[in-house]
């Protein structure tokens, strides 16, 4: 697999982003986001304030109110720098696409050619025009010969060709692009390495795949998530109740000096001061760069998704639905046991078997030998010296084989065929190997029955290897209260010897593209969320249905339209992985706003003494973390609350870890460190900035 | 906190807890329909009252319709209850000859009782006929408790349908809680208070001569004394148990006779929280998890019980002022010490700061002290109670449909935190939720501290306050809490009877209330649509202990934090300036 790590602080990265962050201080831009449009008016009220104060009238002092206005719109400057951080990790990803996305020439060929292209005979002699891949419309035909690159998206309609994908997927192994049946689609950007395609084109400029995973990836086309909303929502109800609270504070202080008799009413600058410290700017600057950063971790991952609704959508998914082969199993199965009949010498069975395979590359015939020799040490013999011949397996005889010079006919296949093959050879099939057969079944196994001509040896045992770890792998994903559904082609018995022994909830034996689709539908219609991979046309109805649809990267362009998120890697096990991305997502959020209004308790205890100081000395006693003066009061949460959002860039491009435990730990570990920390923290980080600014006679 | 303070608080909370299942249960059951024993009873009563009121007991409604019958029903009750005062002159049951009600003091208390705050910027012995007293604040205690609770089972509605777009029938729902809840119960208590006493009588007040003749202001000899009467006790007994308030005379439950005896104080106060405590069970069974409902009933409880004790506890303590003047304040055999102003001995310090905590955590507002004569501290608490929108218990039903706007909150941020779209009983959270619990929670907020902006700004409304400086403020301040909060309560000190508060308040009332009930019935309508997600461990847990602490520090932080800038200008620095004297 092909990861792509990057450093937080790339200075490749930080320096335009922060110039980027001067860009952003357009208030149309602001307006994207209420709880920064509301700092940013602050920061605009001060310096106008502070221009004021110039001429000797001011409601405080100059430099007190620079220094309360310039933080304000560093508070500004660090949101717009984490978003401008996160989006350009996006951009350098982007521009490695680009690359990708030249202007190649294009063989188009003539209709003439086209319509008669089904004649095979090569790709000689067909007659096409040169043009430039922009211009090219749906469903023109394209030639692509060796050694050219792939103008547009298309599919395969005749040819066989390696195509090398690295731009998309960073995998420099070729793969094979054929017409017809899941492997046909092909990707622009993409270079056929050797033999010719014919291929129709399936979209229009601008529309490519490429396009719009580079459009994904700037984040051009991003648009705010349902989740993302909502909480902007709950950030914006917090910001507009703070807002009512520090505004009806000034008549509340007029009244109180009017009372006292002494002292002057709170200065607007301490009042702007005090709501920005109150509202959540902590999340309200993150926010953007969370959302991007998820995108990014997928990207990274090497799955592309196709919104960032996806993404979010990844994290409420209760079920994943698994095909068992390549995902739970490996492909292939190996032989573990020798199962022979009565009457045959002792290894018998394991040496007809062995000498079956020998010229079987499959890895189910490779595991035979394998297990011949292992268990009785039966050596590989020299094939040409036996003057065998052997017998492909075909589908109508379902049977592979040998024809050995001494005469003796092997055949190895599935128990009706031989038992067929044996019959009409004169011989009859055992009862005891029909109960071998059926016992191999029921547990999971696939039974091989091995003849000689009337003779039946035995059964070879073959199994299906469930991939190591997977089996911790779903237990993990049960403690995440995520159910797992193995999909299979199999009848029920193997099916659910195979899910007991991998471990997942449930199984669906016999699928077929009507029966997933309808499970997901009842899932759905239980409440569910159904996240699942598929690659074939065939998957297409079931990816559409589900809410999380990871179509693999090598898969037909059916199935990557029906998806929401592609996998480069094309690694159906990946899904854990996006199930996890999108938790992470949704966690830093809810971690990032508990942190923010759990701050706003000590930001009173710094401020409301401080701006009361002259009407109410009284009041001091809240001043429990005895800041120095009113003024460093003040201008001590100010910074802290300008800083927290820079030391909180990495948190919120790298997320919060997730782990796979149960959302009442989760709970409680976040409502700990985020909560509890959040509470602490500031009344820790405001002191050590009163104590530095009293240290630098700033205050 | 002294022995006999803990021995008293103790039990009532025991009290409390002991009916909160049983009551609760029954709740449940009315609003499904089943009303157990007086069902059958009423049952045709019931069925009389919908054929002649037109009234199809099978229609569901759906949110919109169901909120323009709340708000149909309370614009008839506003009316109705207006028009009565300023006509009781014309109206029979009027011994003391009451001229009409003044145009803005009878809005302002038509807004108040039909919203089921019951402000009273009256005094009820010196300006309401029997008749209004009776068809006019005694049917809008039980109608506006009534109207609270129905808001409530539709919003459980809501939450528990799965696909659906009904949430109930309006007149069903309000027709059976007077009929199986609060009548039942008040027309038991108001028996059980003339027993100890109570007046319920149509005869006119009594004159009588004094024992012991004094002089008025003038010099002027004094020998008669007007002792007012009325139907007292049916009044006091839905007074207390729908969280109205208002009390039959000016002192509320103060006056000898809305409480005579031990007997009265105990189920005065019992049922001031017996209901709201109640109808936390009613939740979680409604909504086939009673744990649920334990968890709204412990948060509730994690914040009233410190509430208590801060309360008690600065009352018992007194005013250091006094101690250094040479007042003896300790408690002992012979006195209760601590800070006894504006206390009646009867009640005691426990009792008094008990009740004055428990009438303001839900929204009673019924008085047995003067809550402006508590210590700084000691009237923060009551200050901080409404403030929090009255959902510690709250109201009848309020409390419940109220904290699920912290519940909103909550969920959304402890949903995130552990990975998935929040979601509350199985629905998923989203913007529209969201959106509908922030009106709820901004447009009451706007308008306590506006108008407490505005009545410190202008001359009428500094003209109503009785104190300056500090104490002025909290005046001012928890005049409008309670109007916004719907609780009723009155700081004392504040006139409130002049046009200028009574129209502010009146407008307060009407957002704190209103504003609430419709965004809540459209969360209600909005969850009913959706798809229930079946609970697994990666569910947030929300019947968890780490569950309700996180769901009370979000009360506490979100409601309480917002007003602590005004707090620390009104009962903060006069504690700080009361202990440096």
């Amino acid at each position: 697999m092909h990861k792509k790590t990057r450093k937080i602080f790339d200075p490749s990265i930080v320096v335009p982003a922060a110039w980027d962050s001067l860009k952003k201080l357009d208030p149309r831009h602001q307006l994207k986001n209420p709880v920064m449009f509301v700092v940013e008016v602050g920061s605009v009220l001060t310096t106008a304030l502070w221009l004021h104060s110039l001429g000797g009238h001011g409601e405080a002092s100059p430099a007190f109110i620079l220094a309360v206005s310039l933080w304000l719109w560093f508070t500004v400057i660090f949101a717009n720098f984490s978003e401008a951080m996160a989006e350009g990790r996006g951009k350098a990803q982007a521009a490695n696409l680009r690359k990708a996305r030249k202007d190649t020439p294009a063989k188009k060929l003539t209709s003439a050619a086209a319509a008669s292209q089904s004649s095979g005979n090569g790709s000689k002699g067909w007659s096409y025009e040169k043009v430039s891949a922009s211009q090219l419309r749906k469903d023109d035909v394209l030639l692509v010969e060796a050694g050219d690159d792939v103008p547009m998206d298309g599919e395969v309609i005749e040819g066989v060709a390696s195509v090398n994908e690295s731009a998309i997927t960073g995998e420099s192994a070729p793969v094979i692009r054929e017409s017809g049946g899941d492997r046909s689609a092909v990707t622009g950007g993409t270079t056929v390495l050797s033999d010719w395609l014919v291929m129709r084109v399936t979209c229009n400029p601008g529309e490519t795949f490429l396009d719009r995973m580079i459009a994904m990836v700037e984040g051009a086309k991003r648009q705010k998530t349902p989740n993302e909303i909502a909480l902007n929502i709950l950030l914006a109800l917090l910001t507009i109740i703070f807002l009512f609270a520090t505004v009806t504070l000034l008549p509340f202080s007029i009244y109180s000096v009017n009372a006292a008799g002494h002292g002057i009413p709170i200065t607007v600058t301490v009042l702007v001061a005090l709501l920005v410290c109150l509202i959540p700017t902590t999340i309200g600057g993150l926010l953007p760069a969370i959302g991007i950063a998820g995108m990014d971790r997928m990207i990274q991952a090497n799955v592309i998704a196709m919104s960032g609704r996806a993404v979010e959508a990844a994290g409420d998914v209760d079920m994943l639905l698994l095909d068992k082969t390549g995902t739970i199993t490996l492909g292939n199965r190996e032989a573990v046991d020798f199962c022979q009949t009565d009457g045959i010498p002792p290894a018998g069975l394991a040496d007809a078997a062995q000498i079956a395979s020998l010229s079987d590359e499959t890895p189910e015939g490779r595991s035979i030998v394998v297990l011949a020799k292992d268990k009785y040490n039966i050596r590989e013999r020299d094939v040409h010296k036996l003057g065998a011949s052997f017998i492909p397996f075909t589908a109508q005889t379902r049977m592979s084989g040998v024809d050995l010079a001494d005469g003796r006919r092997i055949r190895k296949g599935a128990a009706e065929a031989v038992e067929a093959y044996v019959t009409s050879n004169g011989g009859s099939f055992p009862l005891i190997v029909r109960d071998t057969v059926e016992r191999i079944a029921k547990g999971g196994g696939t039974p091989l029955v091995v003849a000689d001509r009337d003779k039946v040896l035995g059964v070879v045992h073959l199994k299906d290897i469930v991939k190591g770890g997977i089996k911790e792998r779903f237990s993990e994903l049960r403690k995440m209260g995520i159910k797992t559904v193995m999909i299979t082609g199999d009848n029920p018995l193997t099916a659910a010897a195979i899910a007991a022994e991998a471990g997942v909830d449930d199984f669906l034996a016999q699928a077929t593209p009507e029966t997933k689709l309808n499970l997901i539908r009842k899932s759905q219609a239980g409440g569910r969320l159904v996240a699942m991979t598929g690659d074939g046309t065939n998957d297409a109805p079931a990816l559409a249905q589900a809410d999380v649809a990871v179509a693999m990267n090598t898969g037909t362009q059916a199935a990557k339209e029906a998806g929401n998120m592609v996998d480069l890697d094309s690694n159906p096990t990946k899904l854990i992985e996006i199930v996890e991305i999108g938790k992470q997502l949704l966690i830093t959020r809810g971690a990032l706003t508990t942190f923010s209004v759990a701050n706003d308790v000590s930001k009173y205890f710094a401020i409301i003494p401080a701006a009361f100081a002259t009407t109410y000395p009284a009041l001091k006693v809240l001043n429990i973390m005895h800041l120095a003066t009113p003024n460093s009061a003040i201008l001590s949460a100010v910074i802290f609350n300008a800083a927290i959002i820079m030391v909180l860039i990495p948190l919120a491009l790298k997320g919060v870890k997730y782990r796979a435990v149960g959302a009442s730990r989760l709970l409680r570990d976040h409502f700990l460190i985020y909560g509890f920390g959040g509470l602490l923290a500031p009344f820790v980080g405001i002191k050590l900035i009163d104590m530095v600014l009293v240290a630098l006679h700033l205050a | 906190m002294n022995t006999n303070n803990l021995i008293q608080c103790l039990f009532y909370l025991l009290a409390m807890l002991a009916v909160t299942k049983p009551l609760g249960w029954y709740i449940a059951k009315v609003y499904e329909g089943e009303a157990p024993w007086l069902g059958r009873v009423f049952g045709g009563f019931e069925k009389f009252l919908y054929r002649i009121c037109g009234v199809d007991s099978k229609e569901e409604m759906n949110w919109k319709i169901y909120a323009k019958a709340v708000m149909v029903f309370s614009t008839v009750s506003v009316l109705a209850l207006y028009f009565l005062q300023r006509i009781q002159n014309l109206l029979p049951l009027n011994p003391t000859a009451m001229t009409p009600v003044a145009p803005d003091l009878a809005w302002n208390t038509a807004m108040s009782f039909t919203t089921n705050t019951d402000w009273q910027s009256y005094g009820g012995e010196t300006t309401m006929s029997y008749l209004t007293q009776m068809c006019g604040m005694v049917v809008q205690n039980f109608a506006s408790a009534a109207v609270g609770m129905a808001v409530m089972v539709a919003l459980i509605r809501g939450m528990r349908a799965v696909k659906g777009k009904t949430i109930g029938n309006f007149w069903v729902d309000l027709c059976r809680g007077v009929l199986y809840i609060l009548l039942p119960i008040s027309v038991i208590l108001a028996v059980v208070f003339v027993s100890q006493g109570i007046p319920q009588t149509f005869k006119t007040s009594q004159t009588v001569t004094l024992v012991q003749p004094t002089k008025d202001s003038n010099g002027k000899m004094v020998t008669e004394q007007v002792i007012a009467t009325g139907p007292v006790a049916s009044q006091l007994s839905i007074k207390q148990i729908g969280t109205n308030g208002g009390g039959y005379f000016n002192v509320n439950s103060a006056h000898p006779y809305e409480n005579p005896s031990p007997l009265t104080m105990f189920l005065e106060l019992f049922w001031v929280l017996a209901i709201p405590s109640a109808l936390c069970y009613t939740f979680g069974k409604m909504l086939g998890d009673t744990r649920q409902g334990w968890v709204l009933w412990a948060a509730m409880t994690l914040i009233f019980i410190p509430c208590v004790w801060l309360a008690v506890h600065s009352e018992q303590a007194g005013n250091p002022a006094f101690t250094n003047m040479g007042v003896d304040q300790t408690y002992s055999a012979t006195q209760s010490g601590g800070n006894m102003e504006g206390k009646d001995v009867r009640a005691g310090i426990a009792t008094s700061a008990f009740w004055g905590t428990a009438v303001t955590a839900t929204s009673n507002g019924s008085v047995v002290s003067m809550h402006d004569s508590y210590t700084p501290l000691g009237g923060l608490v009551p200050l901080v109670l409404i403030k929090l929108g009255e959902v510690i218990y709250g109201g009848v039903g309020c409390g419940i449909y109220g904290v699920m706007v912290f519940v909103i909150i909550a969920v959304f941020m402890a949903g995130l935190m552990v990975g998935r779209t929040p979601e509350y009983m199985g629905k998923k959270i989203e913007a529209y939720e969201v959106k509908m619990a922030s009106v709820a929670a901004l447009i009451p907020s706007f308008f306590i501290l506006f108008g407490t902006a505005i009545s410190l700004l202008v001359k009428p409304g500094l003209a109503g306050l009785a104190n300056s400086g500090a104490h002025g403020l909290s005046e001012a301040l928890y005049a409008f809490a309670s109007a916004g909060g719907n609780n009723g309560s009155a700081f004392a000190g504040l006139t409130a009877s002049t046009p200028f508060w009574d129209t502010m308040m009146g407008l307060t009332i009407f957002a704190g209330r209103f504003w609430v009930i419709i965004p809540v019935l459209a969360i209600a309508g909005s969850l009913a649509q959706k798809k229930v997600h079946p609970a697994s461990p990666g569910t947030l847990p929300t019947h968890t202990p780490l569950f309700v602490v996180f769901l009370a520090c979000t009360i506490v932080i979100v409601g309480a934090l917002t007003f602590f800038p005004a707090w620390s200008l009104g009962p903060v620095v006069e504690h700080f300036l009361m202990i440096g004297a």
